[in-house]
C-alpha cells in the first residue's frame, strides 16, 4: 500500500480469515432419518438414506471457501471485489455481514455494516412503503429517531412518493427495488456491503445509484465494498480493487490492473476437467445424474480457430432411469457477460447405474475473436419447467482466434456473436 | 500495522467460541427492531381477516365455553367451588400465554431463514418479539377475564375473591414468559437440523396442557398421589395454580413447588440461550 493510505484510518481489518465447508450431505434433515443411518452404521450395514451410487469417499471431505484472507480497508474507500465463480467472494461478504461465522481468523470492524446482499431483504409485503422503511432501518440497526431524520430524503430518492402509504405488495418490481436501494443507501452505516445489487432497475436509476454510491464513498467518507461481475460498474465506482482466486487474494490495488489480472486468470491450458469433487450450481444437482468428466478432444489447449470444430466429450452416470436427458451450453464472454445459450440437445435414454460417454461438437465460428467460457447444463424436460439434473460450478474456458483472413480484426464494439453471412437470394440488373 | 493494535474496534467477528455468547448490549440497541417485529406480527396475522383482532378474544372465549361443556358438563370435573367458567378461563389464559410463547418461537430460524441469510441482526430479537406479542395478547385476554370476574363478583357475591397473591403475579408472569421463551428457543435451535421437531412441538404442547392443571384443579388429584407427583414435576403446574390462587382464591401452592419452578425456568432459559447462541452463527450453513 502507498504511504498515503497508511495515514488514513482503517475501518475493516481482516486477519487470516478461513472458512471451511463440508462436502456431501450433512445429516438426513429429520431425526428419524438420522437415527436410521446411525442404527445401520452400528450394525455395519449400508446406510438406507444414502443416495444410490453416491461416492462415499467424498463424505467428510472439506472445502476451503476462504483460505487465509488478510486485508485492511480504509475509511472512504470504495473497494471492488472480483473473482470467478467459487473464488470465495460471496462467502467473504457473508462473513463480513455476520450471516455465518468464519472457521478461523477474525475481522475487526469500526462502525456499523449495512449489507445489501439482496435488495429488499426484510421487506414485508403486507406493510406499507413507509412502514417498511422503518422496518428495514431497524434491521440494519438504526433507531427510530435516525430513520425519522432521513425519511424524506429516502422517499424522494426512491421516486415512490405517491405510493409510500400503499402496501408494498402492490408495487411494481421496479418500485420495490428503488425503495429498497434508497433505504440502504441513506441509512447511516459506516460500511456498506453490496453484492451486484445495481444489476436491477432501469438504466436511469442504475446510473443514479452509481452516482449515489460514489458520493457515499467520496464525500460522505463512508466505506463501500462492492462485488460484481460487471467490470464497467467496478471501473465507475471503485477506487481500489482486489482479485480473489481459490479463496485467496491474488491481487490488491489499482482497479484497471485488477481487472486485467482477473481477465488473465482465464485458463485455456486445461483441456481435461475432473468434475467429481467440484460444487454444483443448484443444490439438488448431481444426485439423479452426475457428470464426472469433461474433455476437449484432439487438443492440448482449448484454443480454436474459427473454422475448427470444437469437439468435447462428457462422461456421465445416471442414478435413475431416464427416457431422455437434455443438455445445453450457457456461453459467456470472459468478463462474465452472457453471450447466449445453445439449443437443447437430447443425449438419449439412460439406465440407472450405467456410465455413458457422449461426444458433441460446437461450431466456434459463431463467435467473434476472444476468450469465452461455458457452463454445462444437463436437465430433464418436464411439462412445466425443465428440472436441472446437473450443473457443475465450473467455467470451461476456450479461446476463439481468427483464421479467416477475409475477416477484419474483431473490435469489442461489434458484440460477440458472429452471424453467418446473409443469403443473397438473387440479383437483377436495372 | 503496529499502530492499529491500539485502535478501538466496534465489532470483532470471530469463529464461534465460548458457551454464553449473547451480546446483551447489542440486543438493547436493537430494541426498535423488537418493536417493529411485534408490530409486524400483528399486521401479518390480522391483515385480510374479517374479524381481525377480535380473534384475540374469540379464541379464549370459545375454548373456555368448550372446556366448560366437555370437562365441566360432561366429565363433571370439580372446580374447587369456583364458577367453572371463570375457573377454565383463568387457567386457559395463563396456559395460552405459555403455549403461544413456545409455538411462535419454535420456528424462528426456519421461517426467517430468507431474511437471516441476507442480513445480520441479533437473532434473539425474533423470539423476544414473539414473547412480547404473546404478552400483549395476554393483556387483552386478561382484561376480558377481569370483566367476567367482575360480573360474577357482583351477581354471585362471595363466589370469587382475589388474594394477596396478586402481588406475586408479576413474578409469575415473568416466569411464564421466561419458561416459554426458554423451551421455544431450545426447540427452534434443534429444528434447524431436525424439521420434524416443528411438527412434534405443536402436538407436544397440546399434550403438555393435560399434564398441567388447566381443566382440573390440583386438589382433584389428592386421591392419587402418584398422578399428583407427576403433575407436580411439571413446572407450569405451579405457575397455573398460583395464578388461580391470586385471581380466584383457590389453588394449591407450596414453597418447594415455587422454588422448583423458578430453578427449572432459569435452567431451561440458560440452556436455551446457550443452544441458540451456538446455532445462530452457523445455522445458515445447515438450513
Amino acid at each position: 500500500m502507498s504511504n498515503a493510505s497508511e495515514s488514513r484510518t482503517p475501518v475493516i481489518q481482516v486477519n487470516g480469515l478461513k472458512k471451511k465447508y463440508k462436502l456431501g450431505q450433512i445429516g438426513g434433515g429429520t431425526l428419524t432419518a438420522d437415527l436410521q443411518s446411525w442404527w445401520a452404521r452400528i450394525r455395519g450395514k449400508e446406510d438406507p438414506n444414502l443416495i444410490i451410487g453416491t461416492d462415499t469417499r467424498l463424505f467428510g471431505t472439506t472445502f476451503m471457501a476462504l483460505n487465509g484472507i488478510d486485508l485492511t480497508v480504509y475509511k472512504g474507500e470504495a473497494l471492488g471485489i472480483i473473482g470467478r465463480n467459487g473464488a470465495g467472494k460471496s462467502t467473504f461478504l457473508k462473513i463480513l455481514s455476520r450471516i455465518t461465522a468464519p472457521t478461523e481468523g477474525e475481522i475487526k470492524l469500526n462502525g456499523r455494516v449495512a449489507s445489501m446482499l439482496e435488495v429488499g431483504t426484510g421487506f414485508n409485503n403486507e406493510m406499507t412503503g413507509r412502514e417498511n422503511i422503518y422496518m428495514n432501518g431497524a434491521i440494519l440497526g438504526m433507531t427510530r429517531a435516525e430513520v425519522d431524520s432521513k425519511i424524506d430524503q429516502i422517499i424522494e430518492f426512491s421516486e415512490c412518493g405517491e405510493f409510500i402509504d400503499t402496501p408494498v405488495k402492490r408495487y411494481s418490481s421496479g418500485m420495490f427495488v428503488k425503495l429498497a436501494f434508497a433505504v440502504a443507501a441513506h441509512l447511516d452505516s459506516e460500511i456498506m456491503v453490496m453484492d451486484e445489487v445495481l444489476a436491477v432497475g432501469d438504466m436511469k436509476f442504475q446510473q443514479k445509484c452509481l452516482g449515489k454510491m460514489s458520493d457515499v464513498a467520496g464525500q460522505e467518507g463512508r466505506t463501500v465494498l462492492y462485488v460484481s461481475h460487471n467490470m464497467s460498474t467496478i471501473r465507475q465506482l471503485c477506487t481500489r480493487c482486489i482479485v480473489l482466486d481459490k479463496g485467496r487474494i491474488i491481487y490488491d490495488g489499482d482497479v484497471e490492473k485488477a481487472i486485467a489480472i482477473y481477465m488473465d486468470t482465464t485458463d485455456v491450458n486445461v483441456v481435461n476437467y475432473d468434475l467429481t469433487a467440484v460444487g454444483r450450481q443448484v443444490p439438488s444437482a448431481g444426485r439423479r445424474l452426475f457428470v464426472e468428466r469433461l474433455r476437449f478432444l484432439d487438443k492440448e489447449s482449448s484454443v480454436f480457430g474459427n473454422n475448427e470444430p470444437m469437439r468435447v466429450e462428457i462422461t456421465w452416470r445416471a442414478n435413475e432411469p431416464f427416457d431422455g436427458v437434455n443438455m445445453k451450453l450457457n456461453m459467456h464472454y470472459r468478463d462474465g457477460s452472457p453471450v447466449g445459450i445453445t439449443h437443447p440437445v437430447d443425449l438419449g435414454a439412460a439406465e440407472p447405474g450405467k456410465t455413458y460417454r457422449t461426444v458433441f461438437s460446437f461450431d466456434p465460428s459463431l463467435l467473434g475473436e476472444g476468450q469465452y467460457f461455458f457452463f454445462l447444463d444437463v436437465f430433464e424436460k418436464a411439462l412445466t419447467s425443465p428440472v436441472c439434473l446437473d450443473k457443475p460450478n465450473v467455467e470451461f474456458h476456450f479461446e476463439v482466434t481468427n483464421t479467416d483472413m477475409t475477416m477484419p480484426e474483431w473490435p469489442t464494439g461489434w458484440g460477440r456473436i458472429h452471424f453467418p453471412p446473409v443469403k443473397v437470394e438473387g440479383r437483377e440488373a436495372e | 500495522m503496529a499502530n492499529t493494535q491500539n485502535e478501538t474496534w466496534t465489532t470483532v467477528i470471530r469463529p464461534k467460541t465460548g458457551w454464553f455468547d449473547i451480546d446483551l448490549k447489542e440486543l438493547w440497541q436493537y430494541r426498535d427492531l423488537v418493536w417493529m417485529f411485534v408490530k409486524r406480527n400483528f399486521t401479518v396475522l390480522y391483515k385480510q381477516t374479517i374479524l381481525g383482532p377480535a380473534w384475540i378474544l374469540l379464541n379464549p372465549l370459545l375454548t373456555t365455553v368448550m372446556f366448560n361443556l366437555v370437562f365441566g358438563g360432561i366429565a363433571g370435573i370439580p372446580t374447587d367451588g369456583v364458577p367453572s367458567f371463570l375457573f377454565y378461563m383463568a387457567g386457559n389464559t395463563v396456559w395460552t400465554l405459555f403455549s403461544s410463547c413456545i409455538n411462535n418461537t419454535a420456528n424462528t430460524f426456519v421461517t426467517n431463514a430468507a431474511v437471516m441469510g441476507k442480513v445480520y441482526f441479533p437473532r434473539l430479537t425474533v423470539p423476544i418479539s414473539q414473547v412480547f406479542t404473546s404478552l400483549i395478547n395476554f393483556g387483552i385476554q386478561l382484561a376480558m377475564f377481569l370483566c367476567f370476574w367482575a360480573f360474577y363478583a357482583i351477581t354471585q357475591p362471595g363466589s370469587v375473591h382475589m388474594t394477596a397473591w396478586m402481588l406475586f403475579m408479576p413474578v409469575v408472569l415473568l416466569e411464564v414468559l421466561m419458561l416459554g421463551l426458554g423451551v421455544g428457543i431450545i426447540v427452534s435451535s434443534l429444528t434447524t437440523k431436525y424439521r420434524d421437531l416443528a411438527i412434534a412441538v405443536t402436538f407436544g404442547v397440546q399434550l403438555w396442557m393435560y399434564a398441567t392443571p388447566v381443566v382440573y384443579p390440583m386438589s382433584s388429584l389428592a386421591t392419587s398421589p402418584r398422578m399428583a407427583f407427576l403433575v407436580n414435576l411439571n413446572p407450569v403446574t405451579h405457575l397455573v395454580e398460583v395464578s388461580r390462587l391470586a385471581l380466584l382464591g383457590t389453588g394449591t401452592v407450596t414453597l418447594w413447588g415455587q422454588v422448583y419452578t423458578a430453578v427449572c425456568t432459569l435452567v431451561l432459559l440458560a440452556v436455551g440461550v446457550v443452544l441458540f447462541s451456538r446455532i445462530e452463527k452457523t445455522f445458515m450453513d445447515t438450513v
